[in-house]
């Protein structure tokens, strides 16, 4: 019996790679199994070469594994490029119509299964998905009736006679697999999982779940991809809660247009990527400048320009701080985990209106589309502070006074109030202003209110603002990491441990404003720090060097070709680095 | 009820003097008052220009946004809050230059609002640059030996992109202005408003006389049918865009904050935001 175990399909864009991998999938999230799932995907929709990989685990898993145990081929082409992560002793399922053979060199049993021709017989090429899904299923071994519950869910919308069919070309797969192979493989048996119903979902829909608990009921969003599974997840959830999408011209649009709801009182926000959060700078220095709540997701991808846009990167970090011109206060959180995508929602949310700022969520690409179990989501957390916005009846103004809407306060938080208010009314405007909003070049009202907005944020730090492991009191090596990485870290310093090496392990969660008086004592306690990241530049590691010094002890391990890390590679690297 | 002296606030526009824009801001805090509002419930939200100060001089809720961005801006205001009435308004250089792409899907979209721009064929605010209302061969800082572009015409622009409200008036004309103004305001849509606004100091060309000669005023045509769009091309074409008056309507498009499904009558502001854990468990579901 195993508690883990790898599965890769592969195919043509446009084949039904994505559907079989979500129905054997879902499938096994009904059992209760762990899941930590890989996309590997291009900008076509039809064509070119596609896989998906995921881990089944009993235990919590956060990562991909270095090797592979059962590779489902649509295609030679999905053999020839993926067999050699094939660990010896592997499984091909390949379909039978293109003559499969395992390229030299790789030791892997081949199952030909007649996918296509089976999925014909039955009616439709369509159905190739259920097949090699059936002919996984079988070799695990697990429970059919699961699997074609989660069939008839899939298409139950269809009709009868369509599930029905469905679940014949699942019966037929694995029937003709397992008359090959004599049954379900033992090397293959997993244990059983706890059997607690799970959540399983991308960081995407995470994120769009914790703006509709948030109580964000407006988007203004422009498609880009690895950000547009939040809009669509939203355009079919907010109508329910009296709220809407637009889908804008541009990105500029997007942002001003969610700068305005939130002037006028409603939680908005947009999501984007790279070349969406570029357009959309000036009008974040608007929301700095004119404290105007704000909460922009940036689904991070390969830069620069158009660059490797459904490839993993972290690359944006710089750009995210320090885009605007002028200096205005900000966040910009990356969250680390899957949970971390839902309660980031609410606690940016609420700290854009508290604080009256922009606020910046920063996923990966891998974050933002690996497909993942996520434990579960605790309503009781959801907390909505709007800080000091004012409700019921103002005061009057004193005559030709308007409301102080930038009062100087001890906190720089001035009490804000959305049009609509009875002596409510101010002026909002980006140009330098005085208390009530009203433009002033004044020297002295200048360098208050710079002081005022830049104050707010000096003490802002979120719930783990930094999130460290750190076991040794002087380790050997302090690992330091941002967004999807952390779970490949773990498996990595399992490794290290075992050989000797002692390790802690920080995610930096908060980039800005940068939590150097959290990072520090495990900056001194280490005798080398590595950050790794995916980008070119070191984007994190200088912005450590920058807040923290420690350039002697800092290392960097740095991987910008569009694939995430695997526990491998860190291994090797930290043993190098050490 | 507010009189229009409640819309005006105590602060002295930086315009020049007999710029056209105090008439736009007059007609704007007039036409306000004469559709029955309270300053609080209006929203002024204005790009940047000469003319984009205009949401400091009105006393309601203002905002003087980035240049070009007034109409997103806008558009965010009203769907946060239908109750509001919302004006959009700025400069040829910020409606129809930089922010061109945003007038056209404004009027596309057709959320229920006024666009108000103050036209003057040039750039006031930077100083005399050439605009794309400027007419071909006009010379600016940016064109010494004249404009080689031709001139844009927001209008036909308009009606091509599905416009509902389209009209054109002259900030001279007090009266005309503040009852199109009022005509927009009351409208079910999207209304633009074209103003020719005179920039007294750096447009030498396109004077208060020069228009005053050249405008053709609807008044003169009693059988014009503003429902007719074609109608409303040729005359716009005829008249080489110097038409003004009530140029189009359609009362029928419906606007775009009564056709999204759901959409209540109270403003989305004023909403609980709180989820109820049975709709949140309802949510979770489909994860499982
Ligand atoms: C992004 C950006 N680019 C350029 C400017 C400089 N700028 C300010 S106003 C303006 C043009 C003003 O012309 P118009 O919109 O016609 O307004 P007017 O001053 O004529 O009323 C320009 C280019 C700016 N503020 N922002
Ligand atoms: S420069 Fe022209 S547009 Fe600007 S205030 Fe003066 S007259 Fe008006
Ligand atoms: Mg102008």
């Amino acid at each position: 019996m195993i508690s883990q175990l790898s599965w890769k399909i592969g195919g043509q864009q446009g084949e039904g790679v994505e559907s079989t991998d979500r129905i054997f999938s879902t499938a096994l999230n009904r059992l209760g199994y762990y899941l930590y799932g890989y996309r590997h995907f291009s900008s076509r929709i039809k064509g070119g070469h596609t896989n998906n990989k995921i881990r089944i685990s009993t235990k919590p898993i956060r990562a991909i594994s270095d090797d592979l145990d059962i590779l489902v081929a649509f295609d030679q082409e999905s053999i020839d490029l993926n067999a050699g992560e094939l660990r010896p002793g592997g499984v091909v399922v390949a379909d039978a119509k293109f003559a499969p053979t395992i390229p030299e060199g790789v030791e892997a049993r081949l199952f030909a299964v007649p996918i296509t021709a089976i999925a014909e017989e039955l009616g439709t090429s369509l159905m190739k998905n259920m097949v090699a899904s059936g002919a996984s299923w079988g070799l695990l071994g697990l429970p059919m009736e699961v699997f074609n519950k989660a069939v008839e869910e899939e298409f139950g919308r269809k009709g009868p006679a369509i599930v029905e069919k469905n679940i014949e070309a699942v019966r037929r797969g694995a029937e003709f697999v397992l008359e090959q192979a004599g049954g379900p493989l033992d090397e293959f048996k997993l244990e059983d999982a706890d059997g607690k119903q799970k959540l399983f979902m991308i960081g995407n829909e995470a994120m769009a779940l914790g703006c509709v608990a948030a109580g964000c009921r407006l988007m203004a969003a422009y498609p880009i991809t690895p950000a547009s599974e939040i809009m669509e997840y939203l355009i079919k959830k907010l109508p329910k809660f009296g709220g809407t999408v637009v889908q804008t011209e541009d990105e500029i649009a997007a942002v001003t247009m969610a700068i305005g709801a939130n002037y006028a009182g409603v939680r908005t926000m947009t999501a984007s990527a790279g070349p969406g959060l570029s357009l959309m700078m000036e009008a974040i220095g608007l929301s700095g400048m004119t404290e105007t709540p704000l909460l922009i997701v940036d689904t991070q991808r390969g830069g620069p320009s158009t660059g490797l846009p459904t490839k993993q990167e972290q690359s944006d970090i710089n750009a995210l701080i320090y885009g605007t011109h002028g200096e205005i206060p900000k966040l910009v959180v990356a969250p680390s985990t899957i949970e971390e995508c839902f309660y980031d929602m609410i606690e940016g949310f609420n700290i854009a209106e508290q604080y009256q700022i922009p606020v910046i969520i920063a996923t990966d690409l891998q974050l933002s589309l690996g497909k993942q179990t996520a434990e579960a989501l605790d309503y009781d957390k959801i907390v909505i502070n709007r800080g000091k916005l004012l409700n019921g009846e103002l005061p009057a103004n004193e005559e030709n006074r308007l409301f102080k809407r930038y009062e100087l306060t001890e906190d720089g938080v001035s009490p804000r109030v959305i049009p609509g208010m009875k002596n409510g009314i101010h002026h909002v405007t980006g140009v330098e202003h005085d208390q009530e909003g009203r433009p002033s070049e004044n020297a002295l009202n200048r360098e208050k209110m710079m002081d005022k907005r830049l104050g707010k944020i000096s003490e802002l730090r979120v719930t783990n603002a930094i999130k460290a492991d750190a076991p040794n009191a002087n380790p050997d090596l302090l690992i330091i990491a941002m967004g999807s990485t952390g779970g490949t870290i773990e498996e990595a310093r399992t490794r290290l441990t075992a050989e000797g090496i002692k390790t802690n392990h920080v995610m930096v969660r908060q980039m800005h404003p940068f939590p150097s008086e959290l990072l520090k004592p495990h900056l001194d306690a280490a005798k080398k720090v590595v950050v790794l990241e995916n980008n070119a530049t070191g984007q994190l590691a200088n912005l450590i060097k920058q807040n923290n010094g420690y350039h002697d002890k800092i290392r960097n391990l740095l991987k910008y070709d569009g694939t995430p890390f695997l526990p491998s590679e860190i291994h090797k690297a930290c043993k190098e680095l050490n | 009820m507010a009189t229009f002296k409640e819309f005006r606030n105590n602060v002295k526009p930086n315009w020049c003097p007999g710029c056209g824009d105090f008439s736009v801001q007059a007609a704007i805090q007039r036409a306000a008052a004469n559709v029955g509002l309270e300053p609080e419930q209006l929203a002024v939200i204005s790009g940047i220009g000469c003319s984009g100060r205009i949401s400091g001089y009105i006393n309601a809720y203002g905002l003087h946004g980035i240049h070009g961005r007034s109409l997103p801006i806008a558009q965010g205001v009203k769907l946060a809050n239908r109750e509001l009435t919302v004006i959009a308004s700025g400069g040829d250089g910020d409606g129809f230059a930089i922010g061109m792409g945003h007038t056209v899907h404004a009027i596309r979209r057709n959320l229920d609002m006024t666009y108000i721009v103050m036209d003057n064929q040039i750039y006031g605010l930077t100083k005399g640059q050439t605009s794309p209302r400027s007419a071909e061969g006009f010379k600016t800082k940016s064109t010494p030996e004249g404009s080689i572009e031709s001139t844009l015409s927001p209008l036909e622009i308009a009606l091509s992109a599905g416009a509902t409200f389209v009209a054109q008036s002259f900030s001279s004309d007090l009266k005309q202005l503040t009852t199109l103004i009022e005509e927009g305001l009351k409208h079910k849509g999207f209304s633009l408003i074209n103003v020719f606004s005179p920039c007294v100091t750096f447009n030498k060309v396109n004077t208060y006389d020069w228009f005053k000669e050249n405008i053709v005023n609807l008044e003169q045509f009693p059988d014009y049918d503003p429902s007719n769009r074609i109608a409303a091309m040729t005359k716009i074409m005829e008249t080489n865009g110097m038409v003004t008056g009530l140029i189009y309507q359609n009362k029928e498009r419906k606007a775009y904050d009564e056709m999204i499904v759901g959409f209540k009558e109270e403003g989305l502001a004023k909403q609980n935001l709180q989820l109820s854990r049975e709709d949140f468990d309802k949510l979770l579901t489909e994860f499982k």
